[in-house]
C-alpha cells in the first residue's frame, strides 16, 4: 500500500483555504460569505487531521472536534445576524450595514 | 487508499469551487454538502475514522441544515439570482484570484520542503482520541462548553430582537 506525500494532503487544506479566502473577498452575499467562512474552517480542519496522521497521534483530532465546536458556535450566531441584518434591511448585500449608526 | 484520496480530494476542491460561484444559495449549499463529504472520505482515507464520522455527522448534517433552515426562513425567490448575476461580474473575481493564488503558492512552496508521508495505514482509533480529549485537552473541553453556551445565548438574544422587530415597526 503506497502512501501519500504529506505535502500533497496540505496542499488540498491550501487548496481548499484559498478558494474560501476567495468566497468571502468577491460574493458580496452574506449567506455566501458565511459559507466561505465554513470553507476555510474546515480547511483548517483537514490541516490538523493531516498533520496528525503523519504524526499518528490523536491531537489533531482533538484538534479538529474544537474547530468543530467553533464553527457551530460562530455558525448559530453568523445565522441569527444574517437573520437580522435581512430583517432590518431587507437585502443580503453586506455593504447594506455599512454604517455604525445604532 | 491513495486513489481514493487523490480523487476525493479533487471532488472535494471541485465541488468548493461550485460553491463559491453558484448564484443560487440552494444550489452552492448543496455542492458545500458534497464538499464536505469528500473531505470525510479524506479524512477516512488518512486513518482517521472517527473525524470523518464527525465531519459527517456535525458539518454535512447540523451545520448545513442550520444553513438550509435560514435560507428558507429567508424564502429567496428568484429576484435574488438576478440579483447575484448583477453583482457577480467577471472582473470582480479577478483581484481576489489573484490574491488568492499568490497566498496559495506561497503555502505551497513552504509545505513542498517538509518530507515524510501520511501512510493512513495506523488508524488513530476513537478510544484514543476520546482519552487524549479528557486528560491533555480537558480544560479546553471546558473552554468549547462556554463557547457553546455563549453562542447560543447569542443566538437567542439576536433571534429575540429579530421577533420583537415587527411590533415595533407595525404603529409606525
Amino acid at each position: 500500500m503506497t502512501s501519500v506525500p504529506f505535502e500533497h494532503a496540505l496542499a488540498l487544506a491550501g487548496v481548499l483555504f484559498a478558494l474560501g479566502l476567495v468566497g468571502v473577498l468577491a460574493r458580496r452575499n452574506i449567506i455566501f460569505m458565511l459559507m466561505s467562512i465554513e470553507i476555510m474552517l474546515n480547511a483548517a480542519g483537514v490541516a490538523f487531521v493531516v498533520a496528525g496522521s503523519m504524526w499518528e497521534k490523536p491531537d489533531g483530532q482533538v484538534l479538529f472536534i474544537f474547530i468543530l465546536t467553533m464553527a457551530a458556535a460562530e455558525v448559530s450566531v453568523g445565522l441569527a445576524l444574517v437573520l437580522s441584518l435581512y430583517h432590518r434591511f431587507k437585502t443580503l448585500d453586506a455593504d447594506a450595514a455599512s454604517t455604525m449608526k445604532g | 487508499m491513495t486513489a481514493i484520496f487523490y480523487i476525493s480530494a479533487v471532488v472535494a476542491i471541485v465541488a468548493t469551487a461550485m460553491v463559491i460561484t453558484r448564484r443560487n444559495a440552494v444550489h452552492a449549499l448543496l455542492y458545500l454538502i458534497v464538499s464536505l463529504l469528500a473531505a470525510a472520505v479524506v479524512f477516512f482515507t488518512l486513518g482517521a475514522p472517527f473525524v470523518a464520522a464527525l465531519e459527517v455527522i456535525v458539518y454535512a448534517g447540523a451545520i448545513m441544515v442550520l444553513f438550509i433552515f435560514v435560507i428558507m426562513m429567508l424564502n429567496l425567490g428568484q429576484h435574488t439570482v438576478a440579483q447575484e448575476s448583477r453583482w457577480l461580474t467577471p472582473g470582480i473575481w479577478v483581484g481576489p484570484s489573484l490574491l488568492g493564488t499568490i497566498l496559495l503558492v506561497e503555502v505551497i512552496l513552504i509545505c513542498s520542503r517538509s518530507a515524510g508521508s501520511v501512510t493512513g495505514q495506523v488508524q488513530v482509533s476513537p478510544s484514543e482520541v476520546g482519552i487524549s480529549l479528557f486528560s491533555t485537552y480537558l480544560v479546553a473541553v471546558e473552554l468549547a462548553s462556554m463557547l457553546l453556551l455563549a453562542g447560543l445565548v447569542g443566538a437567542y438574544h439576536l433571534g429575540r430582537r429579530l421577533k420583537s422587530g415587527p411590533a415595533e415597526e407595525d404603529p409606525s
